[in-house]
């Protein structure tokens, strides 16, 4: 059934790595199988992030294939050697784990055609790449992957995650969510729900020239508004034309540089909870993700069907 | 020959429990013997007092304990209980078959308060998804706004929401009332089959789309009619009845209730009214 929680400080940041963790933890019932965190971190802006995986992880649970931990290096080779065919810069590197990255990098040209290139060489996939968002998703409880990338100390104002139960595919890193809206910078999306029109949205998509890198229903969303936002719309034009665009039910949270949003299916079929005060929003597929980051007596609601809102930092 | 093997067929079937006679309305009705009563006992139930009043923190309690302490409580006479802390907690307040007052200084997260025969509950606070399913008597009152599928299979009794409340609420409805001070999503009253829905607001999209029977009054704007609910004239009947409810309720001071739109179910089913015509499209 998976669990999503959002949250959005207005005006000013907060440790948001550590308040989204306990949000997700409390929402662990409804998903354990992985858990992603988009966090919006309160970079300089000046350099952009890029994270990026070389492989899977093959721990328990997981459905991917053992690899040689050998090849990771050669494809973490390759990779530099693209980014400097690109013309980007590496400012800093940091291996997280033996299979993932985040970069620091000076890059000024065209983001798709520098994403087809990276995700040329086999089996690397960019998570996200932005001046602010931060994507990290691994199999595990939220504790687990916030401890594993050391996200409790995270400042930023705003956030997205996901808690899995993975039932359309498998129990992987790139089936688990948020999604990267490719290929625009510091857009991420996180899904509850089934989408039922996937297939024939992925070819219409895909002969546009859009790039899906799982079997994953819920990444429809990202590339879905990505398309649309390419296409001029506004974050918030293409939120409402997914709603009959994208059949099946849903909520789904997605977060730009500076907005965070939420869209509810025509049928409210999907759970949402809302607070909102003038300086925070929080949000998540039940209560109790939000009573444990506010747990004073506060007034919350549901979201009625087809209903769109955004909310600025 | 032949009434040889229909004889063999049927004392088979009966061996394997199964019954060849048809039955018929009441026949299906189990009757207590007068003799019997002093060993009928509705399990789970205790005589309260309700002088006798007690706080109970749950804090630190997950929904389990919290139920059984309830439980324990009321084993022990206490008559009203006041629940501090429930942080949104699941299934809090559940299967409590006998008359009690039930305060929740807080809010309730999913499947509160479900399954009550009798209590009289007051949640200051919120309540998720689907408050009060199945709930069969009693009083239940929830001052802010309850998430999709408030009443969710209600058989009896008053279930009251101060606030809005989310999309599908009365589905399946069976009896009782549900009152509504706000608004109400898509699907209100979705295969409602016997009972009344009362929303002061307006309703979203499909409302009463598959009911059976039942009633819905809509103080505000429909999104629009479901499959087979269609609007019905108001007769002095309703207002009046109406009126009682919101008294009732504590809910919609001058509310013109005349001015409600009243919803019924446009299609009659087979053989349906016969089985337990308690209550009559169009007219209460």
């Amino acid at each position: 059934m998976c669990g999503i929680a959002g949250l959005i400080h207005r005006g000013k940041t907060s440790n948001v790595g550590s308040e989204l963790q306990q949000m997700l933890q409390a929402l662990k019932h409804r998903g354990p199988d992985s858990t992603g965190y988009a966090l919006y971190a309160d970079n300089d802006g000046k350099n952009f992030i890029l994270r990026f995986k070389v492989g899977e992880n093959v721990g328990e649970g997981s459905s991917s294939v053992n690899e040689d931990a050998s090849v990771y290096d050669e494809r973490k080779k390759l990779v530099d050697q693209m980014l400097n065919t690109l013309g980007a810069k590496i400012i800093k590197e940091d291996r997280l784990t033996p299979y993932s990255f985040r970069y620091e990098m000076e890059y000024d040209k065209d983001l798709m055609e520098f994403s087809k290139k990276i995700e040329s060489i086999e089996n690397v996939e960019i998570l996200s790449i932005g001046k602010s968002l931060e994507l990290i998703k691994d199999l595990g409880d939220a504790k687990v992957v916030s401890e594993r990338y050391g996200l409790g100390d995270l400042k930023g104002t705003h956030a997205i995650g996901h808690a899995r139960m993975a039932t359309e595919s498998g129990v992987d890193i790139k089936s688990a969510h948020p999604f990267w809206g490719y290929p625009f910078s510091d857009v991420s999306v996180v899904h509850n729900g089934q989408l039922t029109n996937y297939w024939n949205n992925r070819r219409v998509l895909e002969n546009k020239g859009m790039r899906f890198m799982s079997e994953c229903d819920s990444e429809l969303i990202a590339v879905y508004l990505a398309e649309k936002m390419r296409n001029g719309a506004t974050l918030e034009e293409g939120m409402k034309d997914s709603l009959s665009g994208l059949d099946g039910v849903f909520t789904y949270f997605v977060a730009t540089k500076d907005s965070l949003g939420m869209a509810k299916d025509t049928m409210a079929a999907k759970p949402l909870v809302l607070y909102e005060s003038e300086d925070l929003v929080a949000m998540g597929s039940e209560e109790i993700a939000i009573r444990s980051i506010l747990p004073q007596e506060i007034d919350t609601y549901d979201p009625f069907d087809g209903e769109v809102k955004v909310w600025q930092i | 020959m032949a009434n040889i093997k229909t004889v063999e067929k049927k004392t088979k079937a009966q061996s394997m429990g199964l019954h060849t006679e048809v039955l018929k309305g009441k026949t299906q009705q189990k009757f207590f013997n007068p003799d019997e009563a002093e060993n009928f006992y509705y399990w789970g139930t205790y005589d309260v007092d309700f002088n006798k009043r007690t706080d109970l923190d749950v804090m630190n309690m997950d929904c389990k304990e919290a139920n059984k302490k309830i439980d324990e409580l009321m084993s022990q006479g206490y008559g009203t209980i006041v629940i501090k802390n429930p942080q949104g907690k699941h299934s809090l307040g559940v299967g409590i078959l006998n008359k009690l007052n039930l305060i929740f200084e807080g809010s309730l997260g999913y499947f509160g308060i479900g399954s009550i025969d009798g209590p009289t509950v007051r949640v200051n606070g919120r309540v998720g998804w689907s408050c009060a399913e199945n709930m069969m008597a009693g009083k239940v009152v929830i001052e802010k706004n309850a998430g999709s599928c408030f009443g969710a299979a209600l058989r009896g009794g008053d279930l009251i929401c101060k606030g809005s409340v989310g999309a599908r609420t009365g589905i399946d409805q069976k009896g009782g009332t549900i009152v509504v001070g706000g608004d109400a999503g898509a699907f209100t009253g979705f295969m409602m089959q016997r009972g009344r829905i009362i929303i002061l607001g307006d309703v979203g999209i499909n409302l009463g789309d598959s009911m059976y029977d039942g009633t819905i009054y809509v103080g505000g704007k429909i999104g629009s009619f479901g499959s087979d609910a269609v609007e019905s004239p108001m007769t002095k009947s309703d207002i009046d009845w109406l009126n009682r409810k919101l008294n009732v309720a504590e809910i919609g001071d001058n509310f013109d209730v005349s001015k409600m739109t009243k919803v019924v179910a446009g299609k009659k089913l087979w053989n349906y009214d016969a089985l337990e015509p308690t209550e009559k499209k169009g007219a209460i």
